[in-house]
């Protein structure tokens, strides 16, 4: 059993239009301490406009010593990039 | 199997990556990224104590704002390095308690006095400045959470560095009694400011395993070169004199040489004696105990409220992605 408070993951939008990125982490013992401290600890200078706070437990990750078979059947699908196929010089828009 | 996860650690700091904290990593490296982070976790909490003395003293209301934003970033570099301390597989509580036991250290220099305002001014520009050029090459370091910590904390540490110039140029160009404490804090902030970048490169036992994994990217002599060349010039636009008669440009080296650097005064505080460690200590352990009614409170309210707000809130979050 941990001493710590829970962690939790912080997302902060820095700015309408834009997805909340990860910004750290903050120990709270429950949501609406997580968003004060979150917000204190990583809007100190305007950095966002909102803030999620994910307990860090519910994540779910994949495995960097996964990384190779995990990712690999996007490594030999050249044929999703546009740069796979030749277009003649003079067409245009295309 | 062993070899087979060496291999590809070594790979990874050969082609100049990240280690992230779910990689497979020598429990060497582990250990001392553990002891490198808290250490430094600790130092920006301790470090809010010689400055926070001056708060309810500083001079205006401009400066004494200006002094709680900077403590409170302090508070702020605390936290974002104990949570990549914590990705390491260690527990803050653990981090906390080998601190108040003495088991792990903070820096040195912070059991300094900060015996005038200007002291405060010598803090931002010397202390923080010698941070600084630490910090940066921290940067680039080899473990991912190290190096994004560090990213934020030089952001930050750019105000911290400007407002004590500012405060100490300005004592500087004001009356006699404010330009001599203004020298006076330089005079004595100095030659601790230089000790901060550890010992000299053949006296630093450590360096040369942390070069070969990135963890440090210079060494400690290169880095304190480094702020000499910086700081030289700054000194003399603020109108101040640094405390060391044989410091003066090597047009050969395309350097400033320094006089030699008291080491045994160095290992004195580091090892318990200098002038405020005893109560850097007790001043840090009693704010935790008197702090514990307030945790266990906020642990009683979230139990007693906690399950249905929290879930409500996740809900709500979920429906707006």
């Amino acid at each position: 059993m941990s001493r710590d408070w829970p962690l939790w993951e912080v997302f902060v939008r820095s700015r309408r239009g834009l997805s909340h990125i990860h910004a750290g982490s903050v120990h709270a013992p429950d949501a609406q301490m997580a968003l004060r401290n979150a917000r204190d600890l990583y809007t100190r200078r305007q950095e966002g406009v909102s803030i999620w706070v994910v307990p860090s437990a519910a994540v779910t990750a994949s495995s960097p010593d996964e990384k190779d078979p995990f990712f690999a059947p996007a490594a030999d699908k050249a044929y999703r990039h546009p740069t796979f196929y030749d277009i003649p010089s003079e067409v245009q828009h295309l | 199997m062993e070899s087979g996860l060496t291999a590809g650690f070594e790979r990874l700091l050969a082609t100049d990556q990240r280690i992230e904290p779910r990689d497979w990593m020598p429990e060497a490296y582990r250990a001392t990224l553990i002891r490198q982070i808290a250490q430094h976790a600790h130092s920006e909490i301790i470090g809010m104590q010689p400055e926070g003395n001056w708060i309810g003293r500083a001079p205006s209301l401009r400066r004494k704002a200006i002094l709680i934003a900077k403590v409170q970033d302090e508070a702020g570099h605390g936290l974002y390095l104990y949570s990549a301390c914590e990705t390491l597989g260690v527990q803050r509580a653990d981090l906390l308690d080998l601190l108040h036991s003495g088991q792990q250290k903070y820096s040195s220099i912070f059991n300094y006095p900060t015996l005038s305002w200007a002291d405060i001014g010598a803090i931002g520009w010397l202390v923080d400045g010698a941070a600084i050029t630490n910090q940066v090459a921290l940067c680039h370091c080899s473990y991912g959470p190290y190096a994004r910590a560090m990213v934020r904390i030089c952001k930050e540490e750019s105000f911290h560095q400007r407002q004590g110039f500012d405060l100490l140029s300005t004592l500087a160009h004001g009356t006699p009694a404010q330009r001599a404490m203004a020298q006076d804090a330089v005079d004595r902030w100095w030659w601790p400011s230089l000790m901060m970048f550890g010992p000299p490169d053949d006296a630093s036992p450590h360096s040369a395993q942390s070069m070969a994994w990135r963890i440090k990217r210079h060494s400690n002599d290169e880095l304190r070169q480094k702020f000499v060349d910086i700081v030289v010039p700054q000194a003399a636009a603020a109108g101040l004199t640094l405390p060391d008669p044989e410091l003066r440009w090597n047009e050969e080296r395309g350097h400033y040489d320094i006089g030699a650097i008291d080491w045994a005064e160095f290992w004195h505080v580091v090892n318990g004696a200098g002038p405020c460690n005893r109560q850097r200590m007790e001043r840090r352990t009693r704010a935790h105990e008197e702090g514990r009614w307030v945790r266990e409170a906020a642990v009683a309210h979230a139990a007693k409220h906690g399950e249905r707000s929290g879930a409500g809130q996740a809900s709500r979050a979920g429906a707006a992605a």
